[in-house]
């Protein structure tokens, strides 16, 4: 177990004049470590995640990432260069609508192998074998690596996007309602998937859902959100099985059993 | 200075190589601006000129900043002086800068030239002006301007390897024939106008000065003399040019680029230089292709 | 060595804000510690808070008031106070837990399910696989439902592989909540010899036990959770 904390949240807050997208959200986030965002429509929970992703810059507070040297950086005091090629390698953002995360134009072996490109890799042959690899292990069909994401299923463009975002060995990885909009056997074997791979990669993540069971299979801890605060965290199992603030308790109880 | 060059009668009266000065200056400054950073996209106020977008507008703007009452110009259209478009852009500036010209590639200061460099290698004391229609190398692949000036800034070329692997993929090869992207000083990547893939090594370290204006885009760019350019590639797929396995079939010349020429309906063709001056050379020195030395044989 | 496990004065009561903030008190004042080797027995009434002591042991629930000391590697942790990524490197080397119910992840095959807490460990998979296959033997599941996930096994089948995966590890201290319910009389010998082998190893084991046999067969005391019962239920 390392000693020191992957990413450092301090008072993280951004407002719309009066309105509060999120408010004073504090955190550590250590390797391995995946954390749920959850919350209802409204609730801040995608607002706090673009601010953690750079996308959003908060109106307040502090949000530092331990670079692979091991010093922090505070990110809004990065350069844009800076944060874009971090963008790039250490990190990945799965969009809940993958078109919003792939080329759509381009072959799902290019879409793969950009990143790989971007850092100046020049053999097209083992760009190419890795990409081969990555679908593999997504379980898309290597033969369709010359294909466009434009002649794939939803739940087949959501895999692609998730292996563009891992080929470069990213140590923390975004996702943004992961399996919104996919059928319930697509989302099924897409949230298998992703737990296998955070499992066995080592990545950190923090996943913004609606869905309780997405939280329970994938993050070892949870937050909590409404109205833009942050009002209940802890271990997921423990949120989950004995809820203490009362919107907690009603979300619990409003699953559906089947 | 304004001076009156027209010598026909009705028609109004021009500056020295029809764009006032402050434009002249305007210009001159993006050019210098480009030279400074070679393979940079500098954007200027494009003029309204007297041909239409799409005619060389970009590369006759550039010509007639620099032109000088000393200097020789020469035009060339797809390597021919003798077509179209290189015929009136010679005559346009005989008529408002009453410059000498030449279909000689020597004798020439100012080259402006659309979609081939000249075989004839070029000196020192010589600006090739290319006509350029779209500057921008990443455009077919994003189109957001806001994005591809991002990518230059921030040198962030993967998408355009996509590209490369892309024909790679769908044609086990680099399919891109013309226009090929460059990296210029190991910065910019840079679109070398259409010319053909052919031409791109002519651009690395050649003695002259290299322009390129498109005036539809509004972009100006350069680069400066014995400066490195090199075609993007693959480790395992390197750049190659294009070979023709016969030479020309009027002078005998090999390693230039040839144009194909139909002969008749039954499928004849000949293949002959694209550049008509170094052909035209060639003969008068003596060198003959397949098909002129049947000519001399009927005529003897 | 210090004591695998001392709860000190824990107490617990859920507030249901669904219902008005009835509150409903659960435990008051527990305190008891289990020794390396001991099998600690939760004997009372149902209903009395013998599984809701096994949760907040393990973290699951949280308690109000209280320790719950674990010896975890060279240091003591307090369950009741640590943060997540604490009470997770506890449960990964020091604390396990056989729930009544399994819970499982839909794709993932039996053998892999029991595999995965050594292989979490560091163990190479292949040998986590074999050690896993192994214990589904001796627990006598049947060989061909080893590929296959265990969400459609019967309530037994599904016990054992929950045991399986508890004991597969060398955890310190196992928390166990009614392990042979479902179990016919052969596997509930089986579990039996497992539970005796870990106290010979020094595990300390604290359950529930329905059946009165594997009560007597395995317990060496019986902590009746009806002292910190706030309560009184009707006899």
């Amino acid at each position: 177990m390392t000693d020191t904390p992957l990413l450092k949240v301090r008072d993280v807050s951004k407002f719309y004049g009066n309105r509060i997208g999120c408010s004073n959200v504090a955190f550590d986030l250590w390797p391995g470590e995946v954390l749920a965002i959850v919350g209802e429509s409204g609730s801040g929970k995608t607002t706090l995640l673009n601010c953690l992703s750079t996308r959003l810059m908060p109106t307040t507070g502090t949000v530092e990432y331990q670079m692979r040297d091991g010093g922090y950086r505070d990110l809004y005091h990065m350069t844009e260069a800076e944060r874009r090629f971090l963008m790039r390698t250490d990190w990945g953002f799965v969009h809940q609508n993958p078109a919003d995360g792939l080329r759509m134009t381009v072959s799902a072996g290019a879409n793969v192998g950009e990143r790989l490109m971007a850092i100046g890799d020049r053999h097209y042959g083992k760009i190419r074998e890795t990409a081969s690899n990555w679908l593999e292990r997504v379980e898309i069909n290597t033969d369709r690596i010359d294909d466009q994401p434009r002649a794939f299923s939803g739940g087949m463009r959501q895999r692609l996007q998730i292996a563009r975002n891992l080929v470069t060995g990213p140590r923390l990885v975004f996702m943004d309602e992961p399996t919104g909009g996919l059928d319930v056997s697509v989302q099924a074997r897409l949230l298998d998937l992703v737990r296998g791979l955070v499992n066995d990669l080592g990545l950190s993540a923090i996943v913004v859902t609606h869905d309780l069971a997405v939280a329970r299979l994938l993050s070892h801890r949870m937050m909590v959100m409404k109205d833009g605060h942050v009002i209940e965290q802890g271990l997921t199992d423990r949120v989950l099985d004995d809820p203490r603030e009362p919107y907690t308790q009603l979300l619990v109880s409003s699953i559906l059993q089947v | 200075m304004s001076e009156e060059v027209s010598h026909h009668a009705g028609l109004a009266s021009y500056n020295f190589a029809y764009l006032d000065e402050q434009t002249k200056r305007m210009i001159r400054r993006a050019i210098l601006k480009a030279i400074a950073i070679p393979g940079y996209q500098v954007p200027f106020a494009s003029r309204e000129m007297p041909m239409p977008y799409g005619w060389g507008t970009g590369g006759v703007q550039v010509t007639a900043s620099i032109i000088g009452m000393e200097d020789v110009l020469k035009v060339i259209d797809q390597g021919a002086d003798d077509t179209t478009n290189a015929v009136s852009i010679r005559a346009f500036f005989r008529k408002v800068a009453n410059v000498a010209v030449t279909t000689h590639t020597k004798d020439a200061t100012i080259i402006q030239t659309r979609h081939r460099i000249p075989e004839e290698k070029l000196r020192e004391n010589q600006v090739l002006v290319y006509q350029v229609p779209i500057p921008e190398p990443l455009r077919f692949l994003e189109p957001r301007e806001t994005e591809t000036r991002k990518m230059h800034a921030l040198e962030e070329y993967g998408l355009m390897h996509v590209k490369l692997y892309e024909d790679i993929a769908k044609n086990g090869r680099i399919a891109t024939t013309y226009a090929y992207p460059v990296k210029v000083a190991g910065r910019y990547v840079m679109d070398p106008s259409p010319t053909p893939k052919f031409d791109n090594p002519k651009m690395h370290m050649s003695e002259a000065l290299q322009l390129f204006g498109a005036g539809r885009e509004k972009r100006i760019y350069a680069v400066p003399p014995f400066t490195e350019v090199v075609s993007l590639d693959f480790e395992d797929h390197p750049f190659e040019i294009q070979k023709f396995d016969k030479p020309c079939a009027l002078c005998g010349a090999e390693n230039v680029y040839l144009d194909e020429v139909i002969l008749d309906d039954r499928g004849g063709r000949m293949f002959v230089c694209s550049d008509t001056d170094h052909c035209e050379e060639r003969r008068e020195q003596g060198h003959a292709g397949h098909l002129l030395g049947k000519q001399k044989e009927a005529a003897e | 060595m210090a004591t695998p496990l001392v709860v000190s004065e824990v107490s617990k009561s859920f507030t249901m804000h669904l219902r008005d903030g009835l509150r409903l008190p659960v435990v008051a004042n527990v305190s008891f510690s289990v020794a390396s080797g001991e099998c600690v027995v939760l004997g009372g009434p149902s209903g009395i808070g013998k599984s809701s002591i096994l949760k907040m042991l393990y973290g699951n629930y949280a308690v109000d008031a209280g320790q719950i000391l674990i010896a975890h590697k060279d240091r003591i942790i307090d369950i009741a106070s640590a943060d997540p990524r604490s009470v997770l490197e506890v449960r990964r080397t020091t604390l396990g837990y056989v729930s009544q119910f399994l819970r499982t992840v839909p794709r993932v095959a039996t053998v892999d399910v029991v595999a995965e807490p050594l292989i979490a460990r560091g163990v190479a998979a292949e040998q986590a696989r074999e050690r896993a296959a192994e214990l589904l033997q001796k627990l006598n599941l049947p060989r061909d439902l080893w590929q296959l996930p265990p969400a459609t096994f019967s309530g037994g089948e599904q016990q054992r592989v929950n045991i399986a995966r508890s004991f597969i590890t060398d955890h310190r201290i196992l928390l166990l909540d009614e392990p042979t319910a479902s179990l016919d009389a052969a596997n509930r010998a089986v579990v039996v010899e497992m539970i005796r082998a870990k106290k010979a190893a020094g595990v300390a084991l604290l359950g529930i036990f329905h059946d009165e046999e594997v009560r007597e067969a395995v317990g060496d005391r019986i902590l009746d959770v009806s002292q910190f019962s706030p309560r009184k239920i009707a006899a």
